[in-house]
């Protein structure tokens, strides 16, 4: 049986569904094609075909995600993540923090950000700008939100402009989300050694 | 249909805003996509066992429990006959949902604490496993929205 992750780290796990996924055999017509199955493509991830059992979210969940987290201009890629990674940790989701911490550390070719959060979670010290974003992330990931003014100012004042900001708040909130999917149903578990 | 015409931004109170119309305008392709997984949660053509009426009575609650009763109000008026259930004081009880109602509570203000033993008590509770994924779409969704209403608004406060 895979052991269960307890804690957060950047190594990337598999997930253990809590409930049944769908049993690609018996999978109807509509989810065949949200799964966008094929027979040369029949490789679903057990979450995938778990988010199946709803087909018109699923639909739409995968070109919204790229499109806040990929879409060009606006805040940079990796502090997209860091966005994704503070919502995460709040909602201590284990599998999407490690998904993303990973990410980050390879966008900025860098683990201290990520190192920092692993030691010391909410309270991990960065650099200002990190910091704003980090911080920013945790009090709208909160319930309820906790920003304010305040908060919008302090990350003009780490250098953020308009279209960064919202681009912060778009891959938080997105976090609010995937966080409630992941971490809700199913468990973070060691990946099992694959030989083939 | 005008991609910044959404619920999202009328909640937020920001159509028309100057300061971030570019911004906003440069991800309209965003805001249309969560108008679209708004009606995937709220009015899906398969809903299961959680009609459209209850799926807007728990996204009003959900707004409530987040403290945002703009948004509560904008969900309340297509809650029908679970109206009541926006009210977060209201259990559930009445309509014998308490096990629904308590796991969406949960999900929605304290995800972290969420366990297995929260799901094998709707599964015994005889909530079908397809209708936990739809009910976890719904929180999930709203918690999104919350949060990006919740941020734009900020662009008004801003500017005030």
């Amino acid at each position: 049986m895979s052991e269960l992750i307890k804690n957060f780290t950047r190594e990337l796990p598999d997930w253990k569904p809590r409930v049944r996924p769908v049993n690609l055999d018996e999978a109807t017509e509509a989810q065949l094609d949200a799964l966008k199955v094929t027979p040369s493509n029949t490789k679903v991830s057990d979450y995938v075909l778990t988010l199946a059992h709803d087909v018109e979210s699923l639909k739409i969940r995968s070109p919204l995600f790229n499109a806040i987290m990929y879409d060009k201009g606006g805040l940079k890629r990796s502090e997209r993540e860091l966005g994704a990674i503070g919502a995460s940790v709040l909602n201590r989701c284990i599998y999407c923090n490690a998904v993303h911490m990973n990410r980050h550390a390879q966008l900025e070719k860098d683990t201290s950000v990520t190192d920092s959060i692993l030691a010391d979670g909410e309270n991990a010290k960065l650099s200002s700008r990190d910091q704003a974003i980090f911080n920013f992330s945790l009090k709208l990931s909160s319930c309820p939100p906790k920003v304010g003014k305040e908060d919008l100012i302090g990350l003009e004042e780490a250098g953020l402009n308009i279209e960064e900001i919202l681009d912060l708040i778009l891959s938080t909130a997105l976090f609010g989300w995937a966080n409630r999917l992941m971490h809700i149903l199913g468990d973070p578990v060691k990946l099992e050694n694959n030989d083939s | 249909m005008d991609a910044l015409d959404t619920t999202t931004l009328r909640a937020a109170g920001l159509k028309g805003s100057l300061s971030a119309a570019a911004a906003l305008q440069q991800r309209a392709n965003i805001l249309h996509l969560t108008q679209k997984a708004e009606a995937a949660v709220l009015r899906p053509k398969d809903f299961g066992a959680y009609n459209h009426e209850l799926r807007h009575a728990l996204a009003g609650r959900i707004c409530n429990l987040n403290g945002d009763q703009i948004t509560a109000d904008q969900y309340s008026g297509n809650a029908g006959t679970y109206a009541d259930l926006i009210d977060p004081g209201n259990d559930g009880g009445n309509y014998d949902l308490e096990q629904l109602v308590n796991f969406i509570d949960k999900v929605a203000t304290r995800p972290s604490d969420v366990t297995e033993e929260d799901i094998k008590t709707l599964q015994k509770a005889g909530v079908q496993d397809p209708d936990i994924v739809r009910l976890s779409e719904l929180n999930s969704f709203m918690a999104y929205q919350i949060r990006l209403i919740a941020g734009l608004r900020l662009f008004k406060e801003y500017e005030s």
